[in-house]
């Protein structure tokens, strides 16, 4: 029996979906290894340990709270020698994190740290023998590989959306800790956090995602995408890289083999041509809708629903379509 | 300034991949091979600051076989000044092992700044240089977007979940690079002439024993072919019906 610990990613004082969903793979793990513990760190501002029912909720044991004024935003040297501290002090069989970009940040450092094997990116996570063994996409999305730690603590980040957090209720015992290191003191510091729209939700979060490519002609008819994206209410914008090369949005925005990789229930892709670089960002995405007004663009190939079509004349009908889909609920 | 770049030969990927025979791996055969794409951001970004900084020198490090002295003089003729080639058959999977030898290399060599891809398009562990920095106590920002080297401090911006982060850092540092930084200069026929003549240095990679093991290769399963809905706006209620009663996703 092994206790497996977790890092519940938050932002603002808010427990975000990869923080649950690396709780509810510590659980998965717990449980395949004989039903140990799950220990979830969660650290921010102080206020932040209120959040600490949430992963109770999906199969916390105990809950880690490490509450600092210099923890309200990520800060990578105090968070990673913090949970190094606590994943050694478990003597934890594994350690999950998120492939986020916070998650991809951390989780190397203390892999570092504690000279402890990482598989990265996991898409599913499981145990074989004594090994604890996760499948990772590589080249692009062309081939996926199964990885394998003997070794405990084994470290690895789950990628989102690759679990989905259900009811598991624990008990969450709060216990609070101190950073391992005093975050005013990291050597790296956040001068400015400029923040993105309000209320706009992550891409690697979105059930939804409405991508736009070059087929849209111009910055301005990007309003087409966001329009679509907030008639379905939980989508997120993407574009091609055709798309942020031209500066229409911005390259955090880009999905594919140089930018974002994702996979949302459902992905729309507005006037974009399917190169191999743009599929190796989405591939992996539930359900598939691509509108292009040629019928044979590489899109097609993979799209599970195709609308040939001009997307000024399809994409308002749709959101037009959906609003309508949404409103009868 | 010294500036060190870690550049990763990978395949280049506008092909089907085959699993090669030990199940574990793909197969090489006919496969071509280029300089990982966010390490040629890396090496452009260290010729900028040595021409904003200037005098300098930049070394390109590569970790790999014999082959991939061809990728360490790619950045030579775009005018990186010597390269080293850490020697070895077979590149571990496990990107601790990469880092441990990386760093040994680094250690001795009294860089200023670093700098890495985001990621290895290959294998994809977005982990090596964060690991280096951890190995040799430096400070690491990972995912750059923009880089100001002045006055021995660093300026950076990283994307992250919700915004854009401003971040200064104290030098030496480690700086992983991603898209947007700037775009590669392709070599000057000059500049390849010039590379035959600068130093590549070979020895073998520090290579300990690896934790994550590779234990399997295989194709993702082809998605099924989808089908085409119909033609435009008229086609929309029949695809709201297939996301509501089909895929539920509406
Ligand atoms: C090393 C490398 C890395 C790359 N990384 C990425 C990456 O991360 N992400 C990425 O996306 N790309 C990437 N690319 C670029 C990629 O190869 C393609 O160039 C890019 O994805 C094309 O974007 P697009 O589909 O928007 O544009 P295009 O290929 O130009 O396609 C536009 C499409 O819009 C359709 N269209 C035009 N007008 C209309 C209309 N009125 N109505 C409906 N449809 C219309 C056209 O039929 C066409 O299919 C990379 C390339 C390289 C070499
Ligand atoms: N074999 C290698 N040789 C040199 N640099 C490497 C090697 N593997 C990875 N790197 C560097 O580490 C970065 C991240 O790689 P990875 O952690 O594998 O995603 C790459 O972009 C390179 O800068």
């Amino acid at each position: 029996m092994a206790n497996v610990f977790a890092y519940a990613e938050s932002r603002g004082g808010e427990v975000r979906k990869a923080g649950l969903e690396a709780v509810t793979a510590a659980r998965q793990l717990a449980d395949q290894t004989g039903g140990g513990e799950v220990h979830a760190l969660l650290a921010g501002a102080p206020g932040v340990a209120a959040q600490a029912a949430r992963l109770a909720e999906v199969g916390a044991d105990v809950v880690y709270v490490v509450e600092h004024a210099g923890l309200a935003q990520y800060d990578a040297e105090s968070l990673a020698a913090t949970a190094a501290e606590r994943i050694r002090a478990g003597g934890y069989r594994a350690a999950v994190f998120s492939a986020t970009t916070q998650g991809k940040d951390l989780s190397p450092r203390v892999a570092a740290k504690l000279r402890a094997a990482l598989a990265p990116d996991a898409v599913a996570i499981g145990v074989e023998g004594d090994a604890i063994v996760v499948r990772h996409p590589m080249y692009t999305g062309k081939v996926v590989g199964t990885l394998s730690i003997a070794a405990s603590p084994a470290l690895l980040s789950v990628r989102l959306g690759a679990v989905a957090p259900a009811p598991n209720a624990k008990a969450g015992r709060v216990e609070t800790i101190q950073p391992a290191a005093d975050p005013g003191a990291s050597k790296v510091r956040v001068v400015e956090l400029r923040e993105g729209s309000k209320g706009k939700i992550d891409l690697g979060e979105a059930p939804v995602i409405v991508a736009g490519g070059r087929g849209l002609k111009a910055a301005d008819n990007f309003k087409l995408v966001d329009e679509l994206a907030d008639a379905f209410g939980n989508a997120a914008t993407g574009a091609t890289r055709a798309v942020t090369d031209e500066g229409w949005r911005p390259h955090s925005e880009q999905i594919g083999q140089t930018g974002r990789v994702v996979s949302p229930e459902l992905y729309v892709a507005v006037g974009i041509s399917g190169a191999i670089q743009h599929l190796a960002g989405m591939r992996t995405s539930k359900t598939i809708v691509a509108i292009n007004k040629d019928k044979e663009a590489p899109i097609f190939k993979i799209a599970d629903y195709g609308i040939v079509g001009d997307v000024f004349d399809v994409v308002p009908a749709l959101t037009q379509a959906v609003r309508a889909a949404k409103a009868a609920h | 300034m010294k500036i060190a770049v870690c550049i990763k030969r990978v395949p280049v990927m506008e092909v089907k991949f085959a699993i090669a025979k030990d199940g574990a791996s793909v197969d090489e055969t006919g496969l071509k091979y280029d300089v990982n794409d966010f390490d040629l951001w890396a090496v452009e970004a260290a010729l900028q600051l040595n021409e904003k900084n200037a005098p300098g020198e930049v070394t390109v490090i590569s970790l790999g076989p014999d082959a991939a002295s061809e990728q360490i003089r790619k950045a030579l003729s775009m005018g990186a000044d010597k390269g080293v080639l850490l020697k070895a058959d077979k590149v571990p999977g496990d990107a601790f092992a990469v880092a441990e030898a990386l760093a040994a290399e680094l250690k001795a060599g009294a860089y200023d700044v670093i700098l890495f891809g985001k990621k290895s398009i290959d294998f994809d562990n977005s982990a090596t240089g964060a690991m280096v920095g951890e190995l040799l106590g430096l400070p690491v920002v990972t995912g750059v977007s923009k880089l100001e080297i002045a006055g021995g401090k660093g300026t950076a911006h990283r994307a992250v979940e919700g915004g854009v982060e401003v971040l200064e850092f104290p030098l030496p540092a480690i700086v992983t690079v991603d898209e947007g930084l700037n775009k590669e200069r392709l070599p000057s026929l000059k500049g390849i002439m010039a590379a035959k003549k600068k130093p590549l240095e070979t020895k073998p990679a520090q290579l300990g024993g690896a934790g994550v093991t590779v234990s399997k290769m295989e194709l993702p399963p082809e998605r099924a072919a989808g089908r085409i809905v119909g033609e435009g706006a008229a086609a929309v209620p029949e695809l709201v019906r297939l996301l509501q009663s089909e895929a539920k996703v509406l």
